[in-house]
């Protein structure tokens, strides 16, 4: 081969792996350029996370509306912290919402689902909702089961 | 003598040297790089979805044949196939010199054949393997697409955004390019180095080709596992 057309193959070669990486990044791994939808920061207590973790869903009706961003436990009312990250054109979460740690399916992750309450007053950045449900943790419900047989 | 034949190199006069080497080590193993990643992919998410949909989350097939291919078998089975393609290919090439007395002659005329004959070698499987181990994990995913999507019938969207909500770039996709980056470095130099200190007969040779492929198969078997469980 003519070594002009050798490097035109390698240059094609390495134009080939530029693209691969550039499909893996944002067809794969959903990788995005900083232009991150802007949010806001929503707290809720629970008795028990049960499995949710970092990157959760959070949802409203089923519709994705931000990620779970945090999870601590606080050390003042013994709870654990969860701070989500809401979309900040879903800006009329009221105060009186009930967020619940739910399951995908019978066996899949968890998320958190938001019930809109129906208070006039919403959330704000750095508010925190009140209302919340613990997760269902599927041994303690076998446990109430088997305590009421007996 | 690594050092040595790796520190030489950035000289534009030898740009050329290191160009004619992706095109042999790079670009002619492409066509077995992309027909055995399609084949993995394809035969990852049949067996895959078979085992799934028995527990109804075929929706996560796509997740775990991306995890599977751009973490494990992408870097590893690419280096396999890079390292008995292009590998044996530079040991059997610089043994051959080296019997023929080429490398002696070029001492002779005072060409340094680190840097002739090493160096280009070593810089093109550097730059050549994270290539060819993306295409892999491209084509891989793809052939899984065309089989969990169009054949068997996975839900698309749930294929997709399964596996863009559980592969991070800088957790797995990195992962995966820096453990073909150190194979690549691996491989060649394993395969260099044998061709220049194999004995200069053709029973030499071909051991030699034969020790360097050996060596590496155990090398990148060996430790392609290992970084993943401990999170490293």
């Amino acid at each position: 081969m003519q070594p002009r057309s050798i490097e035109i193959v390698v240059g094609a070669f390495i134009l080939a792996g530029i693209l691969s990486l550039a499909i893996i990044a944002f067809r794969v791994s959903g990788f995005n350029l900083g232009n991150e939808t802007s949010s806001y920061s929503v707290y809720a207590r629970f008795e028990n996370l049960g499995g949710l973790v970092v990157r959760s869903k959070v949802s409203i009706s089923g519709v994705v509306v931000g990620r779970v961003a945090e999870v601590s436990f606080d050390h003042e009312t013994l709870t654990a912290l969860v701070r989500m990250e809401i979309d900040s054109d879903i800006n009329q979460i009221s105060t009186d919402t009930t967020a619940a740690i739910l399951t995908e399916g019978l066996l899949g992750g968890k998320y958190i689902g938001l019930s809109l309450g129906a208070e006039e007053e919403f959330v704000t950045d750095g508010g925190e909702l009140i209302d919340t449900q613990s997760a269902i943790v599927l041994e303690e419900l076998i446990g109430q089961f088997l305590l009421k047989q007996f | 003598m690594w050092w040595h034949a790796i520190w030489r190199k950035p000289e534009w006069k030898n740009w050329p040297l290191i160009v004619t080497q992706i095109y042999r080590l790079g670009v002619l193993s492409v066509v077995i790089t992309v027909m055995s990643g399609f084949s993995i992919g394809a035969v990852l998410a049949l067996q895959g979805y078979n085992q799934l949909v028995r527990y109804g989350s075929e929706s996560a097939l796509g997740l775990g044949v991306a995890l599977v291919l751009v973490m494990e078998i992408g870097p590893v089975v690419s280096a396999l196939l890079f390292a008995g393609r292009a590998g044996s290919a530079i040991t059997a090439e610089i043994g051959l010199m080296k019997a023929t007395e080429q490398l002696s002659s070029m001492e002779m005329m005072g060409v340094d054949s680190l840097q002739r004959i090493v160096s280009p070698r070593l810089w093109a499987g550097f730059i050549a393997m994270p290539i060819l181990a993306l295409m892999f994990s491209v084509v891989g995913i793809w052939g899984a697409a065309l089989v969990g999507v169009e054949w068997l019938g996975v839900y698309e969207g749930a294929f997709w955004s399964g596996m863009q909500d559980g592969v991070t770039f800088s957790d797995h996709v990195l992962k995966g390019i820096v453990k073909s980056v150190v194979f690549g470095l691996v491989i060649t130099w394993v395969a260099v180095f044998e061709g220049y200190d194999c004995q200069a007969t053709s029973e030499g040779i071909a051991s030699a080709t034969t020790r360097g492929r050996c060596i590496f198969v155990c090398f990148g078997t060996g430790t392609g596992f290992f970084p993943d469980p401990y999170h490293v």
